[in-house]
């Protein structure tokens, strides 16, 4: 089990911010550009790790506590997830409800940390994370439910097991698929990708998780972006799994088909990051609630 | 050990006695508090007694016909008197500062006095094995919350409060009445009946007797109408006594009036998973409306008793369907959110009482930057608001890990008659969800930030007898969230004091992974501790000088930070359709705008859009009526008696 929280260590330590480059890569040839370098994210961390930190003089020791907790929170919660064919190094029963509730503290300090600045930007940006997050939750337990609903297990660790190739050429394929749907959404929201957010815009008025960390600065804000791409890797692997549930026994082969996976993800996200305008804020609601839907809808096909 | 627990549950009843003597000086107030501390104490040493071994029984004759005074402490009374006991004896300790006599003449011994008595009523309450002596508790428990309510009784919106409430309770002690009036028909003796004892065909009356007259108490969603207003209008640790203790005695008479029934219809448990998570969403959803902290904290009670019931209606689908693994989550989660909610509710009440000593108001917008003054109010506050959205590491997560726990159990039997409970997981999440969204709110507003009051500028920290008891209460919290496994004994002996069942093996396989869930807690504090440490130490010599980034926009204002209302307005639309938020206010047009006024109030879903309006609607008729009737005119009063007398002799001849 040790060797086990190693690998899913190493694993997310070393290959999270190499999934922003890829997308921001994908994004680039898309737009005709060459692009910084596949590595720029590790070599913006090594860079902000370096600087000096600046303080607003309104904020307190919860200003940083949103780092801290967003960066901690998927290094656990990477321990409950299976990476592809490797299992998850800890499982017990009904450990996917504290994977979610996991990400429901990051959230809490994140937001937090943001109000502390005192800046209405931040506020907003905070609304909006809080806002959306909490009409994506459903969906992803709507999604752990229809898993569920076959598997005789409730560890994260069963439902992503060898058993789910099986279940994609069984009457449940068609669920399977719109929960995958609905799981990308729930990707691309909790990670303020487009069409949802924009990472990369420049007007703070219409900013969700950026603005939340607009008074970040050095090694914190290195914190915030190492966090965020862990999260992404995290939440990736869950939507990599149900699409891709091939196990070879080997390590070596399953961990390449996972970083095959999650690779082929980030180069999808860049791939509607670049084909799609983003949402009018007013819009996001509905999408999510449709998504909640579509996800429902999943369940009652399974149930029939 | 029944003697120790009487002579505790004396003390505390008679608590305030002797400080009705003293008009002036300290000494009441010392005196009731050491009195509550030595009865909690004396309290506790049974209580442990139950915990490790078997319960506690007396029996003695009591002059009242069909009465007799039974008391019983098993598991199950156990349950709900632990956090009693913890919060009577905070709240106590809280209220020598919070309350001193110096600065409350007129009403600082009526408190103390009411304060006693209703926790002693409680405590016989949970202890009572009689229907009389339970009836005459609870009805001493409901006035005693009265005074309680109304103790600035010369403020008129604390009268309306407690008006409202002394009609909501007496509606629910009528039913109660009646449901106990039948019970001892069906048993012959107005004694409880052994658990499992009657049938329940032909208790459907009985159930919707009980829901009423509990569900009124514990404030499930269409029955609430009275707690919002009680709760703001109390003093913060009478409050905290009634939104965590007093509401809970309602789930109580429900745990244990169901547990009289060896068999249960279906549908009791599905109409309390409904209520559960009406109450539990809408709760919510009102909280995050409101600009009153203590109302805020009271819609949070009406969601946390949502999350509660549905725990309880989980089990009651699960003795009716014969799977024991979900009346052992159900039961368990409910039975631990009581007392979870009991704990973080009262913490969150005081550190609430806290921020109102200091800034004077119990506005949400008036606070801001408060963690800077109070440090330690802040963190409790911080401790709480992360417990009540249920999340790890704190005891808030454990009990709604064992109801998700249970809706996603009933998947496990192929084809199950109970599918739809499953319902309940999403419905939590979205409840998880906005819980967080406003805890978020609520701190982000209070304690971050700039101050936006001169009031909140100059606020100061409380004295330490206000914050040990708080810090008492997180310790709590934290205890149970990280070491879940010291309650597995106790659970399992209240959910088999529940069915009537010995405790089985399945019991105890369905908890054990809440020593991993605790492993991963620990983890989760060491590592947030050890790399805040890192990240403090290498900023300690950063600069603090500047103002926050205001994206280009150099002479920011506190009053431009984000307000309560801004925040809960993306998700209060949301809910539009049943908040009904009213909006006053004009759109700021042009470039030079004129100078323009916004205000939102949510008004109470049932109580402001329904009742008031349907009564008011029938006292109009009524008055209408009385006019047409009453009208002056001799003859028409001649022709009534006619009438009248015509009626009566058709009536005699029939």
């Amino acid at each position: 089990m040790l060797g086990r929280i190693v690998l899913h260590l190493l694993v997310l330590l070393i290959l999270s911010p190499l999934l922003p480059g890829v997308i921001a890569k994908t994004k680039a040839l898309f737009a005709g550009r060459i692009g910084a370098p596949l590595l720029q994210p590790y070599y913006d961390l090594a860079r902000l790790m370096r600087k000096e930190f600046i303080f607003s003089r309104t904020t307190t020791w919860v200003f940083l506590a949103g780092p801290v907790v967003g960066l901690v929170v998927p290094l656990l919660a990477a321990q409950l997830m299976p990476f592809g064919g490797l299992g998850a190094s800890l499982s017990f029963r009904g450990d996917l409800v504290l994977f979610v509730y996991l990400f429901g503290l990051a959230r809490f300090f994140t937001a937090a940390s943001a109000l502390d600045t005192g800046s209405s930007f931040e506020g907003m940006g905070a609304v909006r994370e809080v806002t959306f997050s909490c009409l994506a939750e459903p969906t992803l337990l709507f999604a752990l439910l229809v898993l569920a609903c076959g598997a005789d297990s409730l560890t994260l660790n069963d439902l992503l097991g060898p058993a789910l190739a099986g279940r994609w050429h069984s009457g449940q394929a068609a669920s399977l698929a719109l929960i995958a749907v609905c799981l990308f959404v729930v990707v691309l929201v909790e990670n303020s990708r487009i069409p949802f957010d924009d990472p990369n815009t420049h007007l703070e008025l219409t900013m969700i998780h950026e603005v939340m960390v607009l008074d970040h600065s050095g090694p914190a804000f290195g914190l915030v972006l190492y966090g965020a791409a862990m999260k992404l890797l995290v939440l990736g692997a869950l939507l990599v799994r149900l699409v891709l549930p091939l196990q070879t026994g080997h390590v070596l082969l399953d961990l390449l088909l996972l970083v095959a996976g999650l690779v082929g993800l980030a180069v999808l996200i860049g791939v509607v990051e670049s084909t799609m305008a983003r949402l009018r804020l007013p819009r996001v609601p509905q999408v999510l609630v449709g998504t909640t839907l579509l996800s429902a809808f999943a369940l009652v096909l399974v149930l029939r | 050990m029944v003697g120790l627990l009487v002579f505790g549950l004396v003390l505390i009843a008679t608590s305030g006695v002797p400080g009705l003597a003293w008009r002036r000086g300290d000494s009441g107030e010392r005196l009731f508090c050491g009195q509550v501390l030595a009865g909690v104490l004396g309290c506790l040493v049974p209580l442990a007694a139950t915990a490790v071994s078997g319960g506690l029984r007396l029996e003695l004759p009591w002059a009242v016909p069909a009465g007799w005074l039974v008391l019983e402490l098993d598991a199950l009374s156990a349950t709900f008197i632990a956090p009693l006991l913890l919060v009577v004896a905070c709240g106590a300790l809280y209220g020598l500062r919070y309350w001193p006599q110096a600065e409350h003449a007129a009403n600082g011994r009526k408190l103390r006095l009411f304060y006693g008595l209703i926790s002693g009523a409680m405590l016989v309450l949970l202890l009572a094995r009689n229907a009389l002596l339970f009836l005459t508790a609870w009805e001493i428990m409901a006035l005693s919350g009265y005074f309680l309510i109304t103790t600035e009784d010369d403020k008129s919106d604390v009268r309306q409060a407690g008006f409202i409430y002394l009609i909501a309770t007496h509606i629910g002690t009528l039913s109660l009445f009646g449901l106990f009036a039948l019970l001892g028909q069906h048993c012959g003796s107005s004694d409880f009946p052994l658990t499992a004892s009657l049938p329940a065909a032909g208790s459907g009356l009985l159930f919707g007797l009980a829901l009423l007259g509990f569900g009124m108490k514990a404030g499930l969603m269409p029955l609430h109408i009275w707690l919002p207003g009680a709760h703001a209008a109390a003093p913060s640790h009478a409050s905290a006594l009634l939104s965590g203790v007093m509401i809970k005695t309602g789930i109580y008479g429900l745990v244990r009036f169901t547990s009289f029934f060896a068999h249960i219809p279906a549908w009791w448990g599905w109409t309390l998973l409904a209520l559960g998570a009406v109450s539990g969403v809408l709760g919510v959803a009102l909280a995050i409306a409101q600009h009153d902290i203590k109302r805020l904290l009271a819609y949070h009670s009406v969601e946390n008793i949502g999350i509660i019931a549905m725990g309880l209606g989980l089990a009651l689908l699960g003795r009716s369907a014969g799977q024991p693994a979900l009346v052992v989550l159900g039961l368990s989660g409910c039975l631990l959110h009581v007392a979870n909610h009991g704990l973080f509710k009262s913490l969150l009440f005081l550190s609430a009482g806290s921020v109102i000593h200091s800034v004077g108001s119990r506005d949400i917008d008036h606070g801001g930057g408060l963690l800077k003054r109070q440090r330690w109010t802040g963190l409790f506050f911080l401790g709480g608001a992360i417990a009540i959205s249920g999340l790890p590491p704190f005891n808030g997560f454990i009990s709604e890990w064992l109801i998700y726990l249970g809706g996603f159990g009933v998947l496990e039997t192929p084809s199950s008659p109970l599918a739809f409970a499953m319902l309940s997981v999403p419905a939590l999440a979205l409840i998880g969800g906005l819980a967080l969204a406003c805890f978020v709110k609520v701190f982000g507003v209070v304690f971050l930030g700039e101050p936006r009051t001169d009031a909140a500028a100059r606020a100061h920290e409380s004295p330490p007898s206000m914050l040990w008891p708080m810090a008492l209460l997180l310790l709590a919290c934290g205890w149970i969230g990280l070491f879940p496994l010291s309650l597995r004994a106790l659970l399992e002996r209240a959910v088999s004091d529940w069915t009537g069942a010995p405790a089985v093996a399945t019991l105890s396989a369905d908890l054990a992974p809440l020593g991993l869930v605790a492993a991963i807690g620990w983890v989760l504090v060491v590592g947030v501790l050890l790399l805040g440490a890192w990240l403090h130490r290498k900023s300690a010599t950063a600069p603090r000088e500047v103002g926050t980034w205001g994206c280009g926009y150099l002479f920011p204002a506190p009053r431009m930070q984000y307000t309560a209302s801004s925040f809960g307005d993306s998700l209060v639309r949301l809910f539009q359709f049943a908040l009904r938020c009213e909006r006053h206010g004009d759109r700021v047009e042009g470039l030079f705008p004129d100078k323009q006024e916004f205000s939102s109030h949510t008004p109470d879903l049932v109580l402001d859009r329904g009742l008031h309006p349907l009564f008011s609607a029938i006292a109009a008729f009524l008055g209408r009526l009385r006019r047409r009737l009453q009208n002056g005119i001799v003859a028409c009063y001649l022709f009534y008696v006619v009438l009248t007398l015509t009626g009566l002799l058709v009536l005699v001849r029939l």
